[in-house]
């Protein structure tokens, strides 16, 4: 099936801006009262852009899925405004409080909710779900495998560049002491690297053409899955602010900084 | 006492210095065994460590992004009945050990700094801005899997847990390479810098745009102090330094014992990458440097008059 069309299923977050303070709250999770489409998740949007731009024989739809709550929506609206087709948005309280496991049981039911949706002109697509490389704000990074384990797809994490050959995705990640090019067969999760690409801007025209694009909600009970199914298995029992770090001794070079920097060392025994 | 299963993605001739403290902190958990995932040759040798219990591999070698080390892994948690998994907090190695959780239907806990006796995890989050404890929910017959941060331990400290032993027997699993899926078609090996790993490195020296282009005086400082070399994005985006070099949110987060900043303002994408160092050394020309604020040593002036002082006054201490 050299030409099957395919459904690039991009995950965007919703994360509390890393250029402001980011806090927990009393319950020990992170405040989410504010948020912005989380940088990370720009590269795997803009990969899934270039794949369909690429594919001038072949059917490519970019669909947006963001999990979060009822703030989430504004980046699924900005997914759509960079590029993407369509945009879906889970949210459901018992999400509250997901750790990874629950995070990835709810997103391989969503992933396939949305894979199942699509409706294709030149036949049954196959479906790519593209991530960012780690999400902002808990920077583990364990969902692309977690979800591919869960979807029975293939996982290529770090990925620095994708391009589509008729049957398969080629990719090159930077695995550790290596760099690795690898084909990998669909269904397929890959998470993206900050080195992929330059992700693009909306303009204007692109913000006006977002408002007619379909952004859909779907609760658990649509991906049908019951609150028990996403109990975490993991629990914060307490969370600490950092004591800020407060400025040390402050000098001027006059000429013998160099020296003074290496007495420093030495009086703190860091020599 | 539990047992503890600790997975190595790839195993050389001696254990690296974070393989070292992985073992060192399993062991104040339970008793250790150890899952190989990549080797040439014989991989035991390197494993003649006292106390030391299984040593499981699979028929032949894994290398990643191999999936059937979770095969391998899976198979070795049920034959030591492992109630923890541990590994450390690489790409690799957090993708073979999310795709274990899945399969033992059990919690992952990732970037853990420490675990004590009662499974408690403490971790840096929010760019090292908190610190948390969290805990797997417990349950009958659900193991924890874990992923560890580099430097927790001081060297020394791991030096004093670990004692030498006999070259453990490795017990070979019916697992084998998966078929298809994921086909490598390329292997480039990196660069391999005589600079000790970024990440795990116990004093950082890192440039950003104040170098203008030259590193040679960072390099030199670095090889003088046992460092491993890093860089502001900007210094990376300018193409000064590869990217793997690159400190900060979306590069390498590194908690030195030291971190020397030459040249780098300190944006909060920076910070976020550092602000967990032991001591930090900032030089800067701009006095209004952010970096200032959380710098415990800090000079105002030019990198290349002072870094070149520092070698010196250095060399001269050494005699």
């Amino acid at each position: 099936m050299a030409n099957a069309p395919l459904h690039i299923i991009t995950l965007v977050k919703w994360v509390p801006d890393a250029q402001l303070e980011r806090r927990y709250n009393a319950e020990g999770r992170i405040d989410r009262a504010e948020g912005v489409l989380s940088e990370l998740d720009e590269y795997p949007l803009e990969a899934a852009l270039q794949l369909r731009e690429a594919a001038a024989d072949r059917e490519v739809r970019v669909t947006a899925l963001t999990m979060g709550p009822a703030g989430a929506s504004t980046a699924a609206k900005k997914a759509l405004q960079i590029g993407a087709d369509d945009a879906y948005q889970l949210t459901d309280e018992a999400l509250i409080g997901a750790d990874i496991w629950a995070s990835s049981v709810a997103l391989r039911a969503a992933v396939e909710a949305v894979a199942g949706a699509g409706e294709f002109d030149s036949g049954e697509p196959e479906y790519l779900v593209l991530t960012g490389m780690a999400s902002e704000e808990g920077e583990s990074g364990a969902i692309p495998a977690q979800l591919a384990e869960r979807l029975g797809a293939h996982v290529v994490t770090y990925a620095t560049g994708l391009e589509l050959t008729p049957d398969r995705l080629v990719v090159t990640r930077s695995g550790g002491t290596e760099s690795q090019k690898v084909a990998v067969a669909m269904p397929a999760v890959v998470s993206v690297t900050d080195q992929a690409n330059d992700p693009r801007y909306p303009n204007f025209k692109a913000i006006m053409a977002a408002k007619k694009k379909p952004l859909t909600r779907l609760s658990l009970a649509d991906i049908g899955l019951r609150p028990e199914e996403v109990t975490a298995k993991v629990r914060v029992l307490s969370t600490t602010a950092r004591p800020p770090r407060t400025a040390g001794e402050i000098i001027t070079d006059e000429g013998d900084a160099g020296l003074k920097v290496v007495e420093f060392l030495a009086k703190e025994r860091l020599l | 006492m539990s047992n503890v299963l600790v997975f190595f993605d790839v195993l050389g001739e001696a254990l690296s210095p974070t393989q070292r403290e992985l073992i060192a902190q399993a062991q104040s958990l339970g008793e250790v065994h150890v899952a190989v995932g990549a080797y040439q040759g014989d991989p035991t040798p390197a494993l003649a460590l006292a106390g030391l219990g299984e040593v499981y591999l699979a028929e032949t070698s894994l290398p990643a992004p191999e999936v059937a080390v979770v095969d391998l892994l899976e198979t070795a948690v049920a034959e030591c009945e492992a109630e923890v998994i541990l590994g450390s907090s690489t790409a690799d190695i957090t993708d073979a050990l999310a795709r274990l959780a899945v399969r033992l239907d059990t919690g992952i806990i990732c970037g853990v700094a420490g675990l004590n006796g009662e499974l408690v995890a403490t971790k840096s989050e929010l760019a090292g801005s908190y610190t948390t404890t969290s805990q797997l929910i417990p349950a009958p017959g659900r193991p924890l899997v874990a992923t560890f941060k580099p430097n927790s331990l001081d060297p020394q400290r791991v030096d004093a847990l670990l004692d030498a032993g006999d070259q453990p027997d490795g017990t070979v699993l019916p697992v084998r390479p998966s078929e298809g899926g994921v086909e490598v078609l390329e292997r480039t090996a990196l660069k391999v810098s005589a600079r000790p790993a970024l990440a795990e490195a116990r004093v950082v020296v890192a440039g950003g745009r104040g170098v203008d282009g030259d590193f040679t005086p960072l390099e030199d400082l670095a090889d003088e102090l046992g460092a491993g070399l890093g860089a502001s994005r900007a210094a990376t985006d300018a193409g000064w330094i590869e990217h793997a070099a690159q400190v900060g949110q979306t590069g390498v987060t590194v908690s030195p014992q030291l971190y020397i900043s030459a040249g780098i303002s300190g944006a909060i994408q920076q910070r976020a990458g550092m602000q967990t160092a032991g001591t930090i050394v900032a030089i800067n020309k701009d006095e209004d440097a952010p970096v200032f604020e959380i710098a415990d040593f800090g000079v105002v002036g030019d990198l290349h008059e002072v870094i070149p002082q520092m070698i010196e006054e250095l060399r001269r201490r050494k005699g």
